[in-house]
């Protein structure tokens, strides 16, 4: 008998430092009394993309703005999320929330606690059944991004570095609201203002509601091989965590085929955050600043400028982008720029639906 | 063996099952440097509150109908693990159905169970037919359904269904079904908790669905002990062949026990339907599976079924405490979850073998009384 308990201690150990490396809550000096509850969609640190974005937002508004703050994630089934907001409320001056699935509990614990200030990410926090559709409330900010101009430009980056004519779209997971089919209208509409004859090869690892997609590597580089293999030598992901195996992919088919083929990270500058081996294959990446939009909604907080409803991320105010890192598209960058004026401009206006693109 | 005793070992099983528990999390929690006591202390202060408790009996709800569910089948040793794929078919099909009509309240509500439950009753009863036909073994044949209902048939009807507007373009913000009437809505029971203690906090509702689930239990003991189905329905368990000898036709049972099953797990959709109005793009998932933890941690009784989804449910609404405060990581609730199920398989077993100790003991007994007397 006792044998058998020493024999389950390392594995009681494993579990233990797993659970240890997923936790860690932290603050730092307070020398503002806004303190803030983070909470993150299901996962929580660690994705290398959507909710990592989030934690560098406020780990610098925690450094720059001397405020505290606490972070929680979901149960996996994403059953507690009202709960969460409602804790966030209890303790803290401003709530925010990483993923517009948070939008129907934001709106209802927003409502039973009004004197609470509470950031979305990704949703308007519109209420479009009202006529005509209001802010759920003055404290409820929704912070959007245009995805969609981000994702035009690289898929013009796309259009310009490809020699096959031939590019490839992998979206982590469809009929999810449109959000995804957004990253691809982009792309499209990107790629066709630089060739309108260009070949676009696009497919969704899962469909709502299996959410797989987002967290499905081995899929991806599978969907991604074939896309090369069928002369894409440039693709673009916008499927969170999956797109790990897209850049396995690129380096795959590059060392055994010869001719070097290109990934396109999403989120975050993909060429800091894959593993080193495959760095070289990451062309650039469709930046989506939501450190950028934690951090300006904590200072909105602090300043008391924090509006509810809609704030858009764009192109204009640096919300959206693409990366340089590596120097792989040095070149066509006065083009990328010029693109970028345009959409400024409202000379070229991008669509947010694949069809239209 | 005496009641009394056999009440005894019966509890002493999930109690021992709990105890291990809270002794090896606590084990953990030390290991990683959090002080137990102050977790578990945090963890029953916010459980003490009544929209605490509210969040508590929500989540319990669908955890029981879907222990239930499994329950039915285990009684006659089928493994329906296709509760998954069977209420999330049910919640999307009864949530079209019930936005397309509009009828009088009690109506539309019994309109909207029935799909649920029928819709249940055939995915569930598919399963059964392969069974009875083919041979194929429940456990395939629902894991395979389960793959074709979630990210086939749900993720195509969904599209096909979807109520206007797109979060991309910017038009919409939430996604699904077109919304049911309020006519087809569950009220929830506010009004009876406001009786008995005080008003809920503005936004939270404790379901309605709650009075059903109960009406299922109740529906559960009665059907399984006190009719002859739920009599051939435990023999054809118990002993397939002797049942079968006293002319229990095997093949209708295997098909009516899966179908009621299915008819059961149909339900566990409606607490979130019933609040929410619609079938969103991203419904609460796992729930079938977690009913098959509870219906063991249960022992397939009603009353154990409800005590195991409240544990359960109690664990899962305690991990944002948990966080917040910075007692512990969430990962320790799932920890104790498992734990939970562990412990209870094997305190069951040792129960199951220490009763049947007793009772060859007391048979030896008594025989050897008898050769006495002879």
């Amino acid at each position: 008998m006792r044998k058998k308990w020493k024999a389950l201690l390392p594995a009681m150990a494993v579990i233990a430092f797993a659970a240890a490396g997923c936790g860690g809550d932290e603050g730092s000096g307070a020398s503002s009394d806004v303190s803030v509850g983070l909470v993150y969609d299901i996962g929580g640190r660690g994705d290398q993309s959507f909710n990592d974005a989030a934690a560098a937002g406020i780990e610098r508004a925690a450094a720059e703005l001397g405020i505290t703050f606490t972070e929680a994630s979901p149960n996996d089934d994403g059953s507690n999320r009202g709960e969460l907001l409602q804790l966030g409320a209890d303790a803290h001056n401003l709530v925010i929330a990483v993923g517009f699935l948070f939008e129907g509990d934001a709106a209802k614990v927003g409502a039973a606690n009004p004197e609470t200030s509470f950031a979305v990410i990704d949703s308007s926090m519109i209420d479009w059944a009202q006529d005509p559709p209001a802010p759920y409330g003055e404290k409820i900010a929704g912070l959007v991004f245009a995805e969609q101009q981000g994702s035009f430009l690289v898929g013009a980056a796309a259009a310009l570095k490809s020699t096959t004519g031939t590019v490839g779209f992998i979206g982590g997971v469809r009929g999810v609201g449109g959000l995804i089919e957004k990253f691809e209208a982009g792309y499209i509409a990107g790629a066709k203002a630089v060739n309108p004859d260009i070949k676009i090869l696009s497919e969704y690892i899962t469909e709502a509601p299996n959410f797989d997609g987002f967290n499905a590597p081995d899929r991806a580089k599978d969907i991604a091989l074939a896309m090369y293999e069928g002369g894409a030598d440039i693709v673009y992901h916008a499927a969170g965590g999956s797109g790990a195996g897209l850049f396995e992919a690129a380096k795959t088919q590059s060392e055994a085929s010869g001719a070097k083929v290109w990934g396109i990270g999403v989120d975050s500058d993909q060429y800091n955050t894959v593993d080193p081996a495959v760095q070289e294959y990451v062309l650039t990446s469709m930046l989506k600043r939501v450190d950028v939009a934690v951090f300006e909604a904590v200072k909105a907080q602090i300043d008391g400028t924090l509006v509810g409803g809609e704030t858009r991320y764009d192109l204009a105010v640096d919300g959206v982008g693409y990366s340089t890192s590596g120097g792989f598209i040095d070149d066509i960058a006065e083009k990328l720029e010029e693109f970028k004026a345009q959409i400024i401009d409202g000379t070229i206006v991008v669509p947010t639906d694949p069809t239209q693109a | 063996m005496s009641a009394l005793r056999r009440l005894v070992l019966a509890l002493a099983a999930p109690a021992a099952a709990v105890g291990f528990a809270l002794v090896t999390s606590s084990l953990i929690l030390l290991l990683i440097g959090s002080n137990p006591l102050v977790a578990y202390g945090d963890m029953l202060e916010h459980a003490s509150k009544l929209e605490t408790l509210v969040d508590i009996l929500n989540r319990a709800t669908p955890l029981y109908v879907s222990g239930i569910a499994v329950a039915i089948a285990f009684r006659m040793n089928l493994f329906n693990i296709g509760v998954e794929g069977q209420f999330l078919l049910a919640f999307l099909v009864a949530a079209h159905a019930g936005s397309l009509v509009s009828l009088p309240a009690a109506l539309h509500i019994a309109f909207i169970l029935v799909v649920a439950m029928s819709v249940g009753a055939a995915y569930a009863g598919a399963a059964g037919v392969l069974k009875v036909t083919r041979g194929v073994n429940e456990v395939i044949s629902t894991i395979m359904l389960n793959a074709i209902a979630v990210s086939g048939l749900v993720a195509w009807l969904i599209k096909e269904w979807q109520a206007g507007g797109s979060i991309g373009t910017g038009t919409t913000t939430r996604v699904g079904t077109a919304p049911i009437d309020e006519s087809g809505l569950l009220p929830d029971l506010n009004g009876v908790l406001e009786l008995v203690t005080r008003d809920l906090r503005p936004g939270k509702e404790l379901t309605g669905v709650l009075v059903l689930a109960l009406v299922v239990g109740v529906v559960y003991h009665v059907l399984v002990n006190r009719t002859v189905f739920g009599f051939d329905l435990r023999a054809s368990g118990f002993n397939p062949f002797a049942a079968r000898v006293g002319g229990v036709p095997p093949k209708r049972m295997i098909i009516l026990a899966m179908s009621i099953s299915g008819a059961v797990a149909g339900l566990v959709g409606m607490a979130e339907l019933m609040q929410s109005g619609y079938f969103p793009s991203n419904p609460i998932q796992g729930l079938g599976y977690a009913g098959i933890a509870v219906a063991l941690l249960g022992r397939n009784h009603p009353v154990g079924i409800a005590f195991g989804a409240l544990i359960f449910a109690f664990l899962d609404v305690s991990s944002g405490v948990l966080q917040f405060s910075g007692a512990a990581p969430r990962e320790i609730v799932v920890i104790m979850q498992g734990v939970i199920i562990l412990a209870a398989v094997v305190a069951y077993e040792m129960a199951h073998r220490a009763r049947n100790r007793e009772e060859a003991r007391s048979a030896a007994a008594a025989l050897h009384e008898a050769r006495a007397e002879a």
